[in-house]
């Protein structure tokens, strides 16, 4: 491949307020962002449900749901997929938070945070902390075939909490 | 295994807390978070155990938890009877049935197989039923994620993230690596 028309993208920094989104949790369901204001909320952005390193990422996410709650943080994923497809993927790994559809205009929320990658059709593997006021606190984008993990989202929780170790 | 650009660094450092195999004062620990229900981890036993007859006296291994309960629904019991088995003195001989064994990892075998090692069985039942050592390997498991570990097993060399692959030569030189580093140094 050439020169890629875009590298890793430049997801929305830190200080912007996260863009307003309603998308499908499932084939009955929405989910907005301003229903967690109050409390910290993880986004993460991933390129499509099954391939091998998203599968990874998520079932680890999956285990640190634990982690996460400490500091009250809700986690969301985020694909192009649609609810059929996430629904089957949350099954088969045994999900315990929601994935979004970015189906339809696809990739429309991915695009407007900074996470989009238009020549491939799919969203970056990006990482968005954003606080109970809605503003994005910490952001991060992965290379595509890397699991992030999920020291930078415990790290951002913590510096969010104030106080180092949360309540 | 998944990599990453930037090096993740162990956050609890290796202590008095650890099961370690060699001496504290090794130029080289090498730190393994593991599962005893992953296959990979599974896989990584017998390799980490040629390692450490290669590596000798220079070569300290310490393992921690990193049960995926998700995945694995034996994993955080596996776990937990190997600290019981610590607690009784005998968790490397535990750790390494586990791995033997880890297709058979329900209760009733956990405790047959601490009655194996000649351990109290009884009390590692009630320890198990319990959740005594839950915090504990809770505790594995959360400085695993804030060090970088995103899937098993993870290791860590001299506190840093090892990526590259851990098949039996490549990990070798990594170690050879970091030990002639070591050695190399002022005032060792």
């Amino acid at each position: 491949m050439a020169t890629p028309p875009q590298g890793p993208g430049a997801p929305l920094p830190a200080g912007t307020p996260a863009p307003e989104f309603t998308l499908s949790s499932a084939p009955d369901r929405t989910v907005s962002l301003a229903e967690f204001r109050g409390r910290p909320l993880i986004l993460a952005f991933y390129p499509a449900d099954w391939s091998p390193v998203c599968g990874d990422q998520m079932a680890l996410y999956n285990e640190v749901l634990p982690e996460f709650e400490r500091y009250n943080a809700r986690l969301l994923g985020i694909s192009v997929d649609g609810t059929w497809c996430h629904a089957a993927f949350a099954r088969d790994r045994r999900l315990h938070f929601a994935l979004l559809a970015d189906f339809e205009p696809k990739g429309a929320v991915a695009r407007r945070y900074g996470a989009y990658r238009e020549h491939d059709g799919f969203s970056e593997r990006a990482l968005f902390v954003i606080d109970g006021d809605g503003i994005i606190r910490w952001s991060d984008v992965s290379p595509i075939d890397v699991n992030p993990g999920a020291d930078g989202i415990l790290r951002a929780l913590d510096a969010l909490a104030g106080a180092g170790t949360p309540a | 295994m998944s990599k990453r650009a930037a090096a993740a660094a162990l956050t609890l450092p290796v202590g008095e807390r650890d099961h370690a195999q060699g001496r504290a004062d090794a130029p080289v620990t090498l730190v393994e978070y593991g599962d005893y229900e992953c296959p990979h981890c599974g896989r990584a036993c017998p390799i980490v155990k040629e390692v450490r007859r290669r590596l000798g006296q220079r070569l300290r291994f310490v393992f921690r938890n990193f049960p995926l309960r998700e995945s694995h629904p034996h994993a955080e019991h596996a776990a937990e009877a190997a600290e019981a088995a610590a607690a009784q003195g005998k968790f490397w001989e535990m750790h390494d049935r586990l791995f033997e064994r880890q297709f058979a990892l329900d209760d009733d075998y956990l405790i047959e197989y601490a009655a194996d090692l000649g351990l109290d069985a009884a009390r590692v039942g009630k320890e198990l039923a319990a959740g005594t050592y839950a915090p504990r390997v809770r505790e594995d498991f959360r400085s695993g994620v804030t060090s970088g570990v995103n899937g098993t097993p993870t290791f860590f060399i001299n506190g840093s993230r090892y990526d590259e692959s851990w098949d039996l030569e490549a990990l070798v030189s990594a170690l050879e690596r970091t030990a002639a580093e070591a050695a190399a140094r002022p005032g060792r």
